[in-house]
């Protein structure tokens, strides 16, 4: 426990509270009313209220959108389910980057919907909206349809022999049972939304700013420090009470209902309107999960000879002081070593919150843990920046900031995948191991570790792939002649011309295989048991 | 002594669990401590070994002071109540477990537990899965592992709770047998008295926490020290009565007790075969109100025109129809003063 709580300290709180003082500090006196001055200002508000009201337009459209999914996998058998299931969990790891980047090419300018039907949508909040639904469509699927998969459907069936209606069954039984997961899944989409960066960096142009695009363009463009330090105090509340939302929705979902193996409550598909529900879902999922990847790989192969490709592997001395191939094996040592990192923290946190006597001291840290999920990315980055710079931490031309910054944001996930399946780790297996001579190191190498080798490489696979797409943090530490893939895409993207566009959707597309894969290996590991992400 | 406890005392929050236990076990003994479902004798065997830290008392092993000692080096086996078996190891590993734990060779584990396993009754099962196996295989799996690393005091928790009647009837006497010729020293605990006196050369009634009676099988069975103990045995024909040379004064009349029984306001239990059935005008009047088929006779409950209700024991053939009157009378050999 000593050691997550110090490494948060000192790589999270530290960095945060180094900036916040940075912004509201003049002459070593705190400047408490900047914070109402910022928030009193017109165009501060304007970004207050886009960021609420994109969130809340996107969420409900992930709703929408998903909920007939998570439906079709949970209750529907149709061949080829396992791998659209992994298919549909592609977007989810995907770098925000990359996610830009395919709508881009999608509804951009000389998209594939320009070129067709002259119609543009990045100019307008939809193709913002558009790929956080893309981004956030398996958050509902997994969370919703995951505890549906496990509802008993004889509930349902008793309710129908009572005398209610297939859809009021639906409405009056397994509607109530789903509202916690449905909750739990609304506060993350939600959540993943409010501090979106990458997507809305890219698609919004200079109309759409978000919090956290904001903060960004304070620091880094603007420089005016007392007002990112406001914006990231906002943020922070914000995110604290979502949080705080979400621990109570999902403690109450580990609580009430009486689950069944999922693996029992799906059947092949019968009647026209169960037919009519799964082809809906297949066109949904090849339309707004599938095309814009094929939009993004096809842009990437117009050159002739993978032209963009081998453009790749030049160093032409402008966007960067290497051939910007070389961000993948960058990309890829940074990602080794934050994984190796974050599992390492985050499987000590877990395994000292999944202990039975651990009080409300401990579940308050489960919640904190959390946090760097949701606070501000490029906050992160610019704190590690102003504040590991001097001794005794001077890491500024170190390499392993930016594994530190990208572990970070990984070893959320690796507690909550880890989690659940130390909790369901008989407590007396231990004790049969320890009466049978076991000390409590070799218990743990026992007992322990056996059970959770399997979720330990998926909560690996999870924090690679997020420290792959890790943008908004690297962006500010990555060195301009060390970035990782995520930036390079973002430093073509800035640039004009067709070459530097080709590069970014051929660099996004290396991007998204990598991910991909990653994604694949661990869906074939994946344990029902394996946590909610 | 093998096992000695001294005062030994567990609390949770202000309850006390184990209250001021004083218990020991001799080398080569089997003591079973019986007691109702909370009784605190779980706990009892959690505290001998290492996984529940005593608030009072100590624990003694072969004289020595437990305290402080961790479970893993107790040198005590505990067979747990659902067998807890070590799911994704096969039966061998999970026997050689222990062995292994003490550094033994592959080549010794693997005699060990081919020894081990041919005892339970088990021969060339190493290799099997432990999912695959049935409730009665899971437990000689569990003894077998809690055999192997040959610990000085071997505890059962429920050994036999969750088997089916037969099977328990038949394994409870393969293991006395079995711990007979090994010489193994035996502390369990359960809530079943037909396991309990099948199984130990002493038993030890626990409630609430405290030892309520403790004396060899035929001892317990034959003078039940309290009400509780005798309720708990099963006996329900258990009233106040004052004893006064050779006669009880109780709600049923006047009853006939041995001589040696002592006097004064006492509990009197009545054994169902000392209350004998006969024809209705004679002895105390009593309306039939149920049988129950018992194997080898059957119970007849009771309701008396005063008093509070009977069970009598009755042959097959003998038993009267529910709803019929008969009389009652009372044999003094099955009558019991208690303490």
């Amino acid at each position: 426990m000593a050691g997550p709580v110090a490494f948060f300290a000192v790589f999270f709180a530290y960095p945060v509270a180094a900036i916040v003082a940075r912004g509201l500090k003049t002459d070593g006196t705190w400047q408490f009313g900047r914070i109402a001055d910022v928030v009193a200002r017109s165009d501060i508000r304007h970004v207050l209220w886009f960021t609420t009201w994109q969130a809340l337009a996107s969420t409900a459209l992930t709703l929408l959108v998903a909920l007939p999914a998570a439906y079709v996998f949970a209750r529907l058998d149709f061949p080829g389910k396992q791998v659209l299931r992994a298919v549909v969990t592609v977007p989810f790891v995907l770098p925000t980057v990359v996610v830009g980047t395919a709508f881009l090419a999608l509804v951009g300018r000389g998209g594939l919907l320009d070129a067709w039907w002259g119609v543009r949508l990045d100019t307008t909040v939809w193709a913002i909206l558009l790929a956080h639904v893309f981004f956030n469509y398996a958050v509902v699927v997994r969370t919703v349809g995951g505890l549906w998969a496990q509802l008993d459907p004889r509930q349902e069936e008793a309710a129908r022999m009572l005398g209610a209606s297939p859809l009021g069954a639906w409405r009056k039984v397994t509607l109530p049972a789903l509202a916690p997961a449905l909750a739990a899944g609304a506060l993350m989409v939600f959540l993943f939304t409010f501090t979106s960066f990458g997507v809305v960096q890219i698609l919004g142009g200079p109309t759409f700013s978000t919090l956290e695009v904001e903060i960004y363009r304070q620091t880094s463009e603007i420089f005016d420090l007392s007002t990112a330090a406001v914006l990231t105090l906002v943020q922070f509340v914000a995110v604290g009470a979502i949080l705080a939302v979400h621990a109570w929705t999902v403690r109450r979902r580990e609580s009430v209902l009486r689950l069944v193996d999922a693996s029992v409550t799906a059947r092949r598909p019968r009647g026209t309107g169960q037919w009519a529900v799964l082809a809906g879902v297949l066109v949904t999922i090849a339309v707004l999960l599938l095309l814009p990847l094929a939009v993004l790989v096809g842009r990437s192969l117009d050159a002739p000879g993978f032209g963009y490709y081998r453009a790749l592997t030049r160093d032409d001395g402008g966007t960067f002081l290497v051939a910007p191939l070389t961000a993948v094996t960058t990309s890829l040592e940074y990602a080794v070593a934050a994984t190796a990192i974050a599992v390492l923290i985050g499987s000590l946190a877990a395994a000292a919150l999944a202990r039975r006597d651990a009080g409300r001291l401990a579940r308050g840290f489960d919640a904190l843990l959390m946090l760097p999920l949701g606070v501000s990315a490029v906050t992160v980055g610019f704190g590690f920046l102003i504040a590991l710079d001097e001794p005794p931490l001077d890491l500024r031309q170190s390499w392993i900031l930016v594994p530190l910054a990208q572990a970070l944001v990984g070893a959320p996930f690796v507690v909550r995948t880890m989690l659940p399946v130390l909790r369901a780790v008989d407590g007396r297996l231990r004790e049969a191991a320890a009466v049978l001579g076991a000390s409590p190191w070799r218990v743990w190498w026992e007992v322990d570790l056996p059970m959770v080798r399997r979720a330990l490489l998926v909560a690996a696979g999870f924090a690679f792939a997020v420290s792959l797409g890790e943008f908004g943090a690297t962006v500010f530490i990555a060195r301009p002649d060390n970035p990782t893939l995520p930036v390079a895409v973002a430093r073509l993207l800035a640039r004009p011309g067709d070459l530097n566009y080709g590069q970014a959707m051929a660099l996004s597309t290396i991007l998204m295989v990598v991910c991909a894969v990653a994604l694949l290996v661990l869906e074939r590991l994946r344990t029902d048991r394996t946590g909610e992400f | 002594m093998l096992l000695s406890l001294e005062v030994a005392t567990v609390r949770f929050g202000g309850r006390a669990v184990l209250d001021a236990v004083d218990l020991s076990v001799a080398e080569h003994e089997i003591v079973c401590v019986l007691g109702p479902s909370g009784s605190g004798k779980s706990t009892l065997l959690r505290a001998v070994a290492g996984l529940q830290p005593l608030s009072g008392g100590r624990i003694l092993l072969s004289g020595r002071d437990q305290s402080g000692v961790p479970a893993h080096k107790r040198g005590v086996g505990l067979m747990f109540q659902d067998h807890q078996l070590f799911p994704q190891r096969d039966v061998g590993a999970n026997v050689a477990f222990g062995l292994r734990m003490q550094e033994a060779s592959k080549a010794e584990q693997a005699t060990e537990v081919g020894e081990l396993l041919e005892m339970v009754g088990l021969p060339g099962a190493a290799r099997r899965a432990v999912a695959g196996l049935s409730g009665g295989e899971q437990q000689r799996v569990a003894l077998a592992r809690a055999l192997a690393p040959r610990p000085r005091l071997l505890m059962l928790d429920e050994p036999l709770g969750q088997l089916d009647r037969s099977l328990r009837e038949r394994l409870v006497v393969e293991l006395r047998e079995l711990f007979g010729r090994l010489g193994t020293t035996v502390l369990a605990v359960t809530h079943d008295q037909g396991e309990a006196f099948a199984l130990a050369d002493r038993v030890v009634v626990m409630r609430d926490g405290r030892i309520a009676q403790s004396g060899t099988p035929l001892e317990v069975w034959q003078r039940p020290a309290d009400e509780f103990v005798a309720r708990f045995l099963g006996f329900e024909n258990v009233v106040p009565a004052t004893v006064t040379d050779g006669a009880a004064v109780t709600p049923w009349g006047k009853l006939p007790v041995p001589e040696t029984a002592p006097q004064g306001t006492r509990t009197l239990l009545v054994r169902p075969a000392g209350v004998r059935l006969v024809p209705a005008p004679e002895g105390l009047r009593c309306t039939v109100t149920a049988r129950t088929f018992k194997g080898t006779h059957v119970a007849v409950h009771l309701r008396p025109e005063d008093g509070p209700r009977l069970e009598a024991a009755c042959a097959l053939r003998e038993a009267p129809e529910t709803g019929s009157e008969v009389g009652v009378e009372f044999d003094p050999t099955e009558i019991v003063v208690l303490g």
